[in-house]
């Protein structure tokens, strides 16, 4: 029974890692240009998915302020619990109290909304220069173009 | 290279899965990051300080809006980067003639209909986006994105010289650039006002508004900069990949 | 967040990453790459980082498959890998 914890809580470490390797292996084995940009892609994205599982929380709902919770900015008064009471978060007084365990940390998915955006850039540069060989070399095949900058020095 | 790829892959797996025995369970609430100082702060004082629900636009670009400040920057610099990459011969007459009209009648016609209708409402939905990043998931990267593909899809189902009619390249970076200082702008009008770069409450002392009041619309005057650089510069990216630099054909 | 679902949809996603690595037409790797950038984003959302997935939405499944097709349009479809 420990065993299958074990399992369940890591199993999603472990497909981050995969998909991870996946991507590096692609970088460094693929000889097409744009197969290395996609493997670079899913490095990237992988990473993100390691960091915003980090910002996981059991039980947590998304780290925006409920209505009723926002329009209560003294979150520690006595708020009567009348007809608007679903949306509210209790704690065990019933009172309206802002508990940091119920919202999914939000610092991770700062970081790495930053990074999606980034990514798309650094993929466009990436793009641009493999379009910038083909029309030098004619090729986006990594040994191609190897062959044709050996045989123009020689 | 496969070989040695293989060998780099499996051992760097390898230690990496012997050391996610040593992290948290996953989803656990009181994890070192989960229950940090700093991310309790972000999720119980966000609103007290910012008057903003949604704390991750609170910290994007209250909080941490050096880091969102540079990762403009950052975009900027790649769409520079991309055109002189590319930048071949521009030919002058392609770019003199406007073909909107022209392209506009070439196209097909079930394709050019759909795309009238849906380009003004994407674009809404891009401004709503926008300005509802406060309530909502969104600001100003997804609405930029999303306004940027309304450009490109403008550019797809009609021929690129149509987007560009629209909204040329010199005219795009120069958003972009516009972008870029209505960002920096509000740093700086934060510093003249006597306080912190960035530090938005201070301009509860020029606007009519509280000093918290004041940080929710420094956000928002920030997420505006961010997504005019983020649509431009999607546009130039594309612009500049479909047709190797040269703004004419495209896909 | 269901553990189940989550291991549905991250089995969906490793089947997704080595599709697109391995699939010759550069095209179909383009459009498989856009794929696994939506799963990405439904996983994201699942786990309650709305933000990012709204990102992943747009950026990934939407701009990056635009600027691969750009590319593979422009240059050469058949992969040699």
């Amino acid at each position: 029974m420990i065993l299958v914890d074990f399992i369940v809580s890591r199993f999603n470490y472990w497909i981050y890692i995969i998909l991870m390797m996946m991507g590096l292996f692609a970088m460094i084995a693929k000889k097409n240009l744009i197969k290395k940009l996609i493997g670079m892609s899913i490095f990237q994205t992988a990473i993100i998915l390691f960091f915003v599982s980090i910002g996981v929380k059991e039980g947590s709902t998304i780290p925006i302020l409920a209505h009723e919770a926002a329009h209560d900015p003294a979150h520690q008064q006595a708020a009567p619990l009348t007809e608007k009471g679903e949306g509210h978060i209790q704690n065990g007084k019933g009172r309206d109290a802002l508990r940091a365990e119920d919202y999914a940390n939000p610092l991770p998915h700062v970081l790495m909304l930053t990074a999606i955006v980034v990514g798309v850039a650094t993929l466009g540069v990436g793009l641009a220069v493999v379009q910038k060989l083909h029309q030098e070399f004619g090729s986006i095949e990594e040994p191609e173009i190897l062959a044709k900058i050996d045989s123009d020095d020689g | 290279m496969r070989a040695l790829g293989t060998i780099a892959v499996i051992l760097t797996g390898a230690l990496l899965l012997y050391a996610s025995g040593d992290f948290p369970a996953w989803g656990e609430p009181y994890s070192p990051a989960n229950d940090s100082r700093v991310s309790r702060h972000y999720i119980l004082k966000s609103f007290e300080e910012t008057s903003v629900p949604n704390m991750v636009t609170a910290v994007l670009a209250d909080y941490r809006s050096y880091d969102t400040l540079f990762e403009t920057v950052v975009i900027f610099t790649a769409g520079i980067a991309i055109i002189s990459i590319l930048r071949g011969p521009v030919d002058k007459r392609v770019r003199l003639r406007r073909a909107s009209e022209k392209s506009l009648r070439q196209s097909n016609l079930i394709l050019a209909q759909t795309c009238r209708l849906l380009v003004p409402v994407i674009q809404m939905f891009a401004l709503y986006v926008i300005a509802h990043g406060h309530h909502s998931p969104g600001g100003g990267f997804q609405g930029g994105v999303i306004f940027g593909a309304s450009l490109i899809l403008v550019a797809l189902s009609f021929q690129l010289q149509t987007a560009l009619d629209r909204i040329s390249e010199k005219r795009a970076m120069i958003l972009a650039g516009i972008g870029v200082l209505i960002y920096s702008g509000i740093g700086l009008t934060c510093v003249l006002l006597g306080s912190n770069f960035l530090d938005y409450s201070v301009l509860s002392k020029v606007l009519p508004l509280s000093a918290i009041e004041a940080r929710s619309y420094g956000i928002l005057g920030v997420e505006t900069g961010v997504a005019f650089t983020v649509t431009a510069i999607m546009f130039a990216i594309y612009a500049n990949l479909s047709s190797h630099g040269r703004m004419k054909g495209g896909l | 967040m269901i553990w189940q679902f989550n291991l549905i949809i991250l089995g969906f996603l490793i089947m997704a990453a080595i599709m697109s690595l391995k699939v010759t037409d550069l095209l179909s790797a383009s459009m498989i790459f856009g794929i696994y950038s939506f799963l990405m984003c439904l996983l994201w959302a699942a786990m309650g980082a709305v933000d990012v997935a709204f990102t992943e939405a747009a950026v990934g499944a939407g701009a990056s498959t635009v600027f691969l097709v750009a590319t593979v349009y422009s240059t050469k479809r058949k992969s040699s890998d």
